[in-house]
């Protein structure tokens, strides 16, 4: 017996004239094509920024939001399809309110963010890393060998960062001396 | 012009693909969850409209971990549509059945008649939600959003006949690889679903109803309303008032604007 | 990946060994179903458990963590004994006839030149022998005692299907079932691929588990075939990238050694770096080393680059000839506080880290630290994390909000080295900015505060080129990398037009061709398929020089001919004397297939493939040593552990033992969720598909102790211990090891504690599960041994 209390309970309590309106026939929808909503939307490709496939992606935005993330038909690993997180692109963009959106610095000892300007952080960093360079460096080691270390920096990270931004870091890192320099490569 | 989406169990990895896709294009928000003991999640179809199953057993000392997409089924026999006061479910002209948000008046009698329990009731909007199918990219030319993220080839949208035709040969396949148990569900099940699944087992084996018919009542109402389409009008603004009575009488909603039944297709392990 | 994604359809027979595609890797599984549903090709899963890569598969059959060598060692005898191998590849592609010096040998557990003070080799005592001419003697009929391949079959007679099933706990016959399918795949006109990832990796043996694949691969003549090869399956987006550009202590751009303190100059480095032989038929493409070096010192000091000053040479950090600066080794100096200062972009050491309490209070002793993320991650918080009283911590630190993949321009290198290029969507939220401004203004904010320096240290750093423009243009960079012709300013076509005397520049020499004259070819977008093979050439760009398969001289016997004409992307054509080639040769396609026949390996200095290695830390043959905690003794021989392998500092590493802790625990990931989780915990339809953290046991080991699904119980070591929720699954069965029952359990490391979700419901916990594993890594490499480690589970009252 497929009724179940629950349902009973619902018969029992409906009226006789909580009737259909019109037909419980199975009449065939009006076929007006339903808007979409990625209409007139601009559409960009990029790459998936999870795992090493390498799954391409057709974003729609419009006005300057993202609203739609799906698989490229075209690219040839992928033809379209996708896994739950790249099918999930979305939730990374701007929508998202957990996005870092602005720059933060926390004071020593302090239990607390503290909002600050760009223009604030590049220069306190860059004083910072001057400073570490500084105190740190060997230029030559007990062998006499120049060695050009700045042995207190270390630089870690990126394998989601692009690869123009991997070789500038890379590049950086170098410049300034450093060795300790590794990265989710490694892990 | 009746289409149909395979979902071919041998080719799921489970990847949730389809469930987050369903998410996204539908822009309907997560709903808060835990660990019950598998990898399901959601457990019901309180805010969702599709999950995976995940159904594990041990058959002659070997692991079996069967995967099994469920959303509204699109039945050709639609309990919810016989049930519908306001009409609001319908047929489309693709043969998947579309709730008419605008007509939908939140009496959730589709809710407690439907043959699988995939209906949720949003609280916020009032009004019953589930599964289209994506008709509006359907009528676009587009494939559904979960068909399309399935990266296997699990889920295949088509033509009805062709998706048959596709899943007769899956189930040849499988048995050639040794899987005996490989059949067809949904071909004829509640007059047809709009889902062709391929399983490797009975439906059992992936807690799948084996024999899913539309329960008595919505028979029993569709008998009953077909003839009373006159009082048409009166009937709508009693049903209104009878709907806000009957509605206190349910059960209050857990966390969250959803409700539902969630009864052929059972949350768990 | 020697291969690409696409061509695994073209494969016969899949292993996936140390590694859950398609859990972790899923669109790999669109083209491995593809190749069962049109090749019939077979699937196997080996794993610790039953994933969802198993459900899948054709074949399953379960492995202890850490017994991998003892595994594919087995396979590797397996083929040997029944005559499985490609005979003539075998023969004319590898080093099998390559006679060993009689200074080589092995005897239980350790090769000769053991140096046990130092826990090193000499690697010296495992030379070829060598001829009057300095060339590698051989014996092409392979049966002098002495040669590669008799050793090789000696060294893996002892790895027969008994010893094999009692180590690594797996039964028998489902051993012997994936021996026999996947050697199946030795036949001639057969190819079988590998897929592997850090279930490979991510062990004291990681690199010999690599090794070992290489050797069963060269024996059953699968590389450089369509269908075949090894498959690295990288984890992230751009971790192929972030590889090349070298962001790693022991190398710089392309693959190039970091100087180093036996260095002193130029000269002595290029002699050091430069493999070479007197072999006339060994390509030996590394020997070109001069001009990749030169051409990079090019690239970053420009016009003060020059031979008086040995190409600014002196300008670049040397490290101290033989110290580690890894990952482990960074965060025990974090520890000791020798470092003082880190920049950290884009990583979460606290979740991804091993030791991960340990390296959270490595942070603490740090005076500075930047973090650049798109969300707050749990490492930039580490400073008010679970158990930490903000007030004791002076570390400053600064987070600095990043554009996401969709609001900058730029490419990334897939798994297969595919370089593709993507674009703006819309603008970052806020001020986040792309992590290329971001460094573009740090670096410039720090050449200012150098501005005027005379002194020597800071030269370096002042003659740095960056012409990227007032606004960094990430296509300047690129073209940078793919190199530049100084006399024309033209940029070069490809790397063989490097020079090593100054006149041309280039930032990573792997990269050139990427960026060409012709435009930027990472961003093509057509998919056309002549081959028929999946080969797309014109989609995007491959390293090196868009070759989409490498090694593949060895798709063709000696006389050019392919080994399955169905599967052919080169053929010689005999009447028009050249090569009907589909993919770019990576070989020398202008003379005769024979003399190609010769160097089929041409980045190896002997030219071909290695059966026997001369350079791995821990020996020329893989060998079975257990794990560094392990509640068993090796079955092989008296080395338990790897005997090269490096032991860090006891202070919050200590090293459990099987009576305190009886389990084994391994870690792994899930699809819905992605490494440390601070992308994929703050998308909550991730979140809601994976919500917590969990640990799988069998339903034996829940029975002992007294467990049920859904429980929240305490996983414990020696280091830390994380509270997860119990998944009791048969999907994990309890190992025959030696006579004895080991029980392993397994948890995804994905949690952490910060984020909208965190993996459990306490805000002070940490539900990373790397609170369990140890600073203890691999002998080459010193990725962490993250995949196996004592442990144990218990109820919480």
């Amino acid at each position: 017996m497929k009724l179940s209390r629950r349902s009973f309970l619902k018969l029992s309590g409906m009226t006789v004239t909580a009737a259909a309106l019109t037909g419980l026939g199975f009449e065939v929808r009006q076929a007006a094509a339903a808007p979409l909503r990625t209409a007139n939307a601009q559409e960009t490709t990029t790459i998936c920024p999870y795992c090493g496939v390498g799954c391409g992606i057709v974003c729609h935005s419009v006005n300057g939001k993202v609203v739609n993330c799906e698989g490229d038909p075209d690219h040839p690993i992928n033809l379209g399809s996708l896994c739950s997180k790249g099918s999930a692109l979305y939730q990374l963009t701007s929508s998202n309110e957990r996005r870092l959106s602005k720059v933060k610095y926390r004071a020593p000892g302090s239990d607390r963010w503290e909002e600050k300007t760009w223009d604030w952080a590049i220069t306190e960093i860059a004083k910072r890393i001057q400073r570490t360079r500084d105190d740190s460096f060997v230029t030559t080691d007990a062998s006499g060998v120049t060695v050009n270390r700045a042995e207190a920096l270390a630089c870690m990270g990126g394998a989601a960062l692009d690869n123009e931004e991997c070789y500038a870091y890379s590049k950086f890192a170098r410049a300034l001396g450093v060795v300790w320099l590794d990265h989710q490569a490694r892990i | 012009m009746a289409k149909a989406i395979l979902v071919d169990t041998t080719k799921c990895t489970a990847c949730r693909a389809c469930q987050v896709a369903c998410k996204q294009w539908n822009q309907l928000p997560a709903t808060v969850t835990g660990f019950g003991g598998t990898y399901e999640n959601p457990p019901d179809f309180r805010g969702s409209y599709t999950r995976v199953l995940f159904s594990e057993s041990v058959k002659d000392g070997e692991v079996r971990w069967n995967f099994a997409k469920t959303q509204c089924m699109h039945c050709t026999d639609a309990a919810c549509a016989m049930v519908c006061p306001t009409g609001a479910i319908r047929k489309s002209e693709f043969g998947t059945t579309v709730i008419d948000a605008a007509k939908c008046i939140g009496c959730n009698y589709c809710i407690a008649n439907c043959t699988f329990g995939v209906i949720y009731f949003d609280r916020a909007l009032n009004r019953a939600r589930k599964c289209d199918m994506c008709y509006d990219r359907m009528s676009n030319g587009k494939t559904p959003a979960c068909a399309k993220a399935c990266l296997t080839g699990c889920l295949q949208f088509g033509e009805r006949s062709e998706i048959l035709a596709k899943a007769q040969a899956a189930v040849a396949a499988a048995k050639n690889r040794g899987l005996a148990g490989a059949q067809v569900y949904g071909q004829t099940e509640v007059g047809g679903l709009g889902w062709i699944y391929v399983l490797k087992d009975a439906p059992a084996a992936y807690r799948l109803p084996a024999a899913p018919e539309p329960p008595v009542t919505a028979r029993f109402w569709q008998a009953l309303f077909q003839p009373a389409r006159i009082v048409a009008g009166l009937a709508i603004l009693f049903g209104l008032w009878s709907n806000r009575k009957h509605s206190a009488d349910l059960a209050p909603a857990p966390e969250g604007t959803a409700t539902g039944a969630g009864r052929a297709i059972s949350a768990g392990k | 990946m020697t291969n690409h994604w696409v061509d695994l359809r073209n494969t016969d027979c899949a292993l996936i060994l140390g590694a859950n595609a398609a859990e972790n890797h899923p669109m790999s599984f669109k083209w491995l179903l593809r190749a069962r549903e049109t090749r019939g090709a077979k699937i196997i899963s080996v794993d610790p458990r039953f994933t969802r890569t198993s459900a899948v598969s054709d074949l399953y059959a379960p492995l202890r963590p850490g017994t991998d060598i003892a595994f594919v060692g087995g396979m590797i005898n397996y083929a040997l004994e029944n005559r499985l191998y490609h005979e003539e590849y075998v023969r004319e592609y590898t080093n099998a006839s390559y006679i060993i010096s009689s200074a080589y040998s092995y005897e239980d557990g350790l090769f000769s030149g053991y140096d046990a003070a130092k826990r090193a080799y000499d690697k010296n005592q495992w030379a070829y022998e060598m001829d009057a001419a300095g060339i590698p003697r051989r014996d092409k009929t392979l049966s002098n005692p002495r040669c590669v391949f008799q050793l090789l079959k000696k060294h893996f007679a002892r790895y027969d299907a008994e010893t094999v099933s009692s180590i690594t706990g797996c039964p028998k016959d489902k051993f012997l079932a994936v021996a026999s399918a996947f050697g199946t795949t030795g036949a001639v006109d057969k190819a079988g691929t590998i897929l592997y990832a850090m279930g490979t990796t991510q062990h004291t043996v990681g690199t010999q588990n690599v090794r070992a694949f290489a050797v069963l691969q060269l024996l059953l003549g699968n590389i450089g075939r369509p269908g075949g090869g090894i498959q690295a399956m990288r984890g992230e987006s751009n971790v192929q990238g972030s590889t090349d550009a070298a962001l790693l202590f022991h190398l710089l751009p392309g693959y190039l050694k970091v100087p180093a303190s036996d260095m002193p100059d130029l000269a002595t480095y290029l002699d050091k770096t430069t493999p070479k032989t007197a072999d006339p038929d060994s390509v030996n493409y590394w020997k070109n080393t001069p001009k990749f070096t030169v051409s990079l010192l090019k690239a970053w000091f420009g016009e003060a680059a020059t031979a008086e000053n040995e190409f600014g040479y002196q300008w670049l950090p040397k490290v101290h000839a033989g110290r580690n600066h890894s990952h482990i080794a960074i965060f025990e100096a974090m520890y000791e506080g020798q470092i003082k200062g880190l920049i950290l972009m884009g990583q979460n050491p606290a979740v991804g880290g091993p030791n991960a309490n340990k390296e959270r209070k490595a942070l603490a002793r740090l005076d500075w630290m930047v973090a650049v993320d798109i969300f707050e991650t749990d490492t930039s918080v580490f400073w008010k994390g679970p158990g930490v009283d903000p007030k004791t911590i002076q570390t400053e630190v600064f987070l600095l909000p990043a554009a996401a993949s969709t609001e900058k321009e730029g490419s990334v290198s897939n798994s297969a080295r595919w370089m593709q290029w993507r674009y703006v969507a819309a603008p970052p939220p806020g001020e986040a900015k792309p992590d290329l401004d971001i460094i573009d203004m740090l670096y410039k904010k720090v050449k200012g505060l150098y501005a005027g320096s005379t002194d020597p240290k800071d030269q370096g750093l002042l003659s740095l080129t960056w012409d990227y423009g007032s606004h960094p243009d990430p296509h300047r960079v690129a073209k940078e990398m793919n190199g530049y012709d100084l006399v024309t300013g033209k940029l070069l076509v490809n790397f063989t037009k490097l020079m090593d005397d100054g006149a041309t520049s280039c930032g990573n020499w792997v990269y050139s061709g990427c960026y060409t004259g012709d435009g930027n070819m990472s961003a093509r977008r057509d998919a056309s398929d002549p081959s028929g093979l999946g080969i797309t050439p014109k989609w995007a760009w491959a390293w090196p020089v868009n070759r989409r398969t490498v090694y593949n001289r060895c798709s063709a016997d000696p006389k050019g001919q392919p080994w399955d004409p169905e599967r052919a992307p080169f053929r010689w054509d005999a009447a028009t004397g050249a090569w009907v080639s589909f993919d770019v040769p990576d070989f020398v396609a202008t003379v005769p297939p024979e003399k190609s026949a010769a160097s089929p390996f041409i980045m190896r200095v002997e030219g071909v493939g290695c059966l026997f290695s001369r350079e791995l830390n821990e020996g020329p043959f893989p060998e079975h040593y257990e794990p560094w905690e392990t509640p068993v003794a090796n079955g092989m021989s008296s080395q338990n552990i790897n005997p090269a392998v490096k032991f860090w500092g006891e202070a919050d590493n200590a090293k459990g033992d099987k009576a305190q802790y009886p389990l084994i625990g391994t870690t792994y990931r899930v699809t819905e969720h992605w490494q440390a989780g601070s992308m994929t915990r703050n998308c909550p339809w991730l979140a809601e598909a994976m919500p917590e953290m969990f640990v799988e046991l069998s339903p034996q080991l829940a029975q002992q102790k007294g467990i049920s699904s859904g429980e929240t119980v305490k996983v414990v070591g020696a280091r830390g211990e994380v509270l997860a929720k119990a998944c009791v699954t048969s999907r994990f069965a309890p190992f025959n090891v030696e006579g004895q029952t080991c029980h392993v359990i397994g948890l995804p490391w994905h949690f952490g504690y910060n984020g909208y979700v965190t993996g459990g419901p306490d805000k002070k916990r940490s539900y990373a599960a790397n609170q369990l594993t140890a600073h203890i890594g691999d002998a080459n490499t010193t990725i962490p041994e993250y995949k196996v480690f004592l442990c144990d589970l218990r109820k919480v009252t």
